[in-house]
């Protein structure tokens, strides 16, 4: 499971879902793997605007990832200053793009628990899937 | 179908559930074409919006625009895997194990999500809503859209030839085929034909006849059939607006946006 996806997961119990404790999930006992895909930098800017940056931190820092600046990168500093063009093709990804990229598209959770914050729940990672299905008491 | 709240939960888990974990690896075979609206829906998404795909099954949503990123969840652990295995190196989507009534994402967090044939296999009315809702409040306020797809009760064209004035609670027959042995002669290879419902696991029919199969397995999966008008209903129930809607080969479909979202 890529380490962007955190950013778009957390607790599927429902009271857990107001309290801010629940995001991100904190993954335990992982076992990551890197995943080697094409770095596709359009989509990195475009994604970009939606991280929860805080949310990539707190995850890198838990997984032992080196830490991480306190504020987000900016578009531009993905792209190659000289390489800058109307044609997103064109362009040529900075070193922090490509961090980003291995970071976010190509670190995964391979084996481990991804633990709600808020109620200690832990959700099983197994062969790269995170399974939320609950238990009868807790639906 | 189920009345109540609890009896839904173990219906579903008996006629819905343990048939998709059965069947995952046949049903996935027999689904590879899109629907020709969700892949306009998704192609419309802007570049690097965020999605879910709620009943992702084998994933074949997943795919169809790279400029988006997708978490695709479904209930049957053996579709997520198959999923899994065609979308490894795939950069933009993301599969989880999940139910749709409990989904493990955070609030209106979300440009986009989808929910195809999914909602017909619950079995209350209340439960339908609440499936509706889970999807709705996936979505960010500002431009959020959500297309739903549910199998049509008029389809009186179709194999089965349901229509309007019959029964909308059902149980559709899914056959798997037992070992199969090719006749002498040149019967081509072909993808083997699912017992679909949704119209697009024709092809493979004549080959199909051409196999001489034996111990076919008969299982039987439950479906609300929603009759015209009753998804805008359920949308409006779930604290939804219905942008846009209609019928495409046996099916309804809507797109719909939170009430206090805006009308971007």
């Amino acid at each position: 499971m890529k380490l962007l996806t955190l950013n778009f997961l957390t607790c599927a119990i429902k009271t857990c879902k107001g309290s801010p404790a629940s995001f991100p999930l904190h993954p335990r006992d992982s076992e990551l793997e890197i995943i080697e895909t094409d770095i596709n930098l359009p989509f990195l800017k475009n994604i970009l605007p939606r991280l929860t940056w805080d949310a990539v931190r707190t995850i890198s820092t838990e997984l032992g990832l080196p830490e991480l600046p306190a504020t987000a990168p900016t578009r531009e500093d993905l792209v190659e200053p000289s390489s800058t063009s109307e044609d997103d093709a064109e362009e040529v990804p900075t070193q922090v793009a490509k961090d980003l990229h291995r970071l976010l598209l190509e670190t995964c959770v391979k084996e481990g628990k991804l633990v709600c914050g808020c109620c200690e729940h832990e959700y099983q990672v197994k062969e790269g899937v995170a399974n939320f299905l609950l238990p009868g008491h807790l639906v | 179908m189920a009345e109540t709240d609890a009896q839904g939960q173990s219906y579903e888990a008996q006629h819905v559930h343990s048939v998709y974990e059965e069947i995952a690896s046949h049903f996935s075979s027999t689904r590879y074409k899109p629907w020709p609206i969700v892949e306009r829906f998704l192609e419309e998404r802007p570049d690097g919006a965020i999605g879910a795909d709620v009943g992702c099954g084998n994933g074949k949503y997943l795919s169809i625009n790279d400029k988006v990123f997708i978490v695709g969840s479904d209930r049957s652990t053996n579709l997520v895997s198959i999923a899994k295995q065609h979308h490894q190196h795939l950069n933009t989507s993301s599969l989880v194990v999940a139910d749709n009534l409990s989904l493990p994402h955070p609030l209106h967090a979300f440009d986009f999500a989808i929910s195809i044939a999914v909602i017909h296999h619950l079995s209350t009315p209340a439960r339908r809503v609440e499936a509706v809702a889970a999807v709705l409040e996936l979505l960010k306020g500002a431009g959020g859209r959500a297309l739903i797809y549910v199998w049509a009760l008029e389809q009186k064209d179709s194999r089965r030839g349901w229509d309007e004035g019959h029964e909308q609670d059902v149980m559709v027959p899914w056959v798997m085929k037992g070992k199969k042995e090719k006749k002498t002669g040149s019967a081509k290879k072909g993808r083997r034909k699912g017992d679909g419902e949704e119209g697009y696991g024709e092809a493979a029919k004549e080959e199909e006849q051409a196999v001489a199969a034996v111990q076919d397995k008969t299982f039987l999966r439950y479906y609300h059939l929603y009759r015209k008008g009753e998804l805008e209903h359920d949308v409006e129930e779930a604290g939804g607006v219905v942008v846009e809607s209609g019928y495409e080969k046996d099916n309804w479909w809507a797109i719909a946006r939170l009430k206090d979202g805006d009308g971007r």
